[in-house]
């Protein structure tokens, strides 16, 4: 049997309900709470919890996608490989929704809704990479071996996501907010008002994420289960 | 044998193969001449630097992923079983990685002496702009090999070397464009120093990747 399904984590309630505070609290406090004044930003600062925390909501779903192929390549456990394809669509629609609130909020303060940024580049080509990955799954009809050959497709797509998104955009100056000179919410000038709202988003999107993932996961099981009877 | 000697005799395996079956070798240096043709006659020599680069590198990528496609495709069934049955998988994908490298290597510096001739321009640092050449060669052969390997277990569709090559390979090329870039605008070695680094480490990264992924391909 697989492990998340019977996962007593997976069907508590207590996580999701932690979800729940942290996101009302997140859209409550977001509009609402105090903002420091700066320069090119001003009150657009607040899209950091509702941009950035896509982002790191996303980098986690991609991480239980990678850890989930690794886990089906030493096991050859199908429900395993059920997590990583679903983890992956909900890597999807989360960069999805990074895309479109960073493209919004740069249309505003850029000037433009793409510019031609390291971690623009950086996110494009996760996109196509995933994507690639669905299109990999599609191609092959035989269940074992779609699992087997997409899990060793999303293990190397990870890593050079991670090179990518991580190291390169290091290399080069940035427009983002904090980097290349640019005022920003880096870990200096983050003020402690913001860090109240900010974590607790991160932590109720990131909750979100892994919520419904695990319930298009358990969706998918019980069809199964009701296809073999 | 020991794992070394078979990886050798595997490269020379399939350079003979290669080189008995001449057309495929032909083919693929007719593709990136008639390439570098199309550029010459639509750019007409108005050409700066930076176009220069960009292009010597996008006909690189379209030449190798030609040129690799094949790399598994034209493995017969029964040769595919008789590797099976003689090598480790880790045997296997080094010796194509090897030899696809040799092969790149050669397309590569045919290609840049082609694109000197159509479009002749100063490289300051031409030690460098060759390392360049040479990293770019092993990165380009290693990422699509492993590809080849994964499309060839899924159906051999052509078209998806690239939807799935690409994307991986867009790391690569940003810093090797940004890294040949600086060689032929002449920066001096310390400050290009550091991009060449990340290159190697990157190269490292996809050899290790492709040496401990390929057996789960193989397995079937």
């Amino acid at each position: 049997m697989d492990s998340f399904t019977k996962n007593k984590i997976a069907r508590a309630w207590w996580w999701k309900i932690i979800a729940i505070i942290c996101l009302i609290y997140t859209c409550y406090y977001g509009f609402i709470g105090n903002v420091p004044s700066m320069v090119v930003l001003h009150e657009t600062i607040r899209n950091l919890y509702f941009h950035v925390t896509m982002w790191m909501a996303m980098m986690l779903m991609m991480l239980i996608n990678a850890i989930y192929s690794i886990k089906y390549l030493s096991s050859l456990n199908k429900y395993d490989d059920l997590v990583a394809e679903e983890s992956g669509k909900m890597a999807m629609v989360f960069s999805a929704a990074g895309l479109i609130t960073g493209m919004v909020w740069a249309n505003y303060t850029w000037g433009a809704p793409w510019t031609n940024d390291p971690q623009l580049n950086g996110t494009a080509a996760t996109i196509l990479m995933y994507a690639a990955y669905f299109i990999l799954r599609n191609a092959i009809p035989d269940e074992n071996k779609k699992a087997k050959i997409a899990g060793v497709y999303a293990i190397f797509a990870f890593v050079m996501m991670f090179v990518f998104i991580m190291v390169i955009p290091k290399m080069y100056n940035s427009l983002h907010p904090g980097k290349g000179g640019n005022p920003g919410f880096n870990k200096y000038d983050l003020d402690s008002d913001m860090r109240m709202v900010f974590y607790p988003a991160v932590i109720g999107w990131c909750l979100l994420g892994t919520w419904l993932m695990s319930l298009k996961v358990r969706i998918r099981r019980i069809k199964e289960i009701t296809e073999e009877n | 044998m020991s794992f070394t000697s078979k990886v050798v005799q595997l490269v020379l395996l399939e350079a003979r193969l290669e080189w008995k079956n001449k057309q495929s070798i032909t083919a693929l240096l007719i593709y990136s001449l008639a390439s570098i043709f199309v550029t010459y006659l639509a750019f007409q020599q108005t050409i700066d630097l930076t176009t220069w680069n960009s292009l010597f590198w996008l006909i690189m990528l379209f030449a190798s992923t030609n040129a690799i496609a094949k790399s598994f495709l034209q493995d017969s069934k029964g040769l595919q079983l008789y590797y099976y049955s003689m090598l480790s998988p880790k045997q296997l994908i080094l010796a194509k990685i090897i030899y696809n490298l040799i092969l790149l290597g050669g397309l590569s510096l045919i290609n840049f002496f082609i694109f000197q001739i159509v479009f002749p321009i100063n490289i300051d640092q031409l030690g460098q702009y060759l390392l360049s050449i040479l990293l770019g060669s092993i990165g380009l052969s290693t990422v699509l090999t492993m590809v080849a390997g994964i499309v060839s277990k899924a159906n051999n569709n052509a078209a998806l070397l690239a939807i799935l090559g690409f994307p991986l390979l867009f790391p690569l090329l940003s810093i090797i464009i940004q890294c040949s870039m600086n060689a032929i605008n002449g920066f001096d070695w310390m400050v290009n120093q550091q991009l060449f680094i990340v290159l190697i480490s990157l190269n490292l990264i996809t050899v290790l990747l492709s040496y401990l992924l390929f057996p789960y391909l193989w397995r079937e």
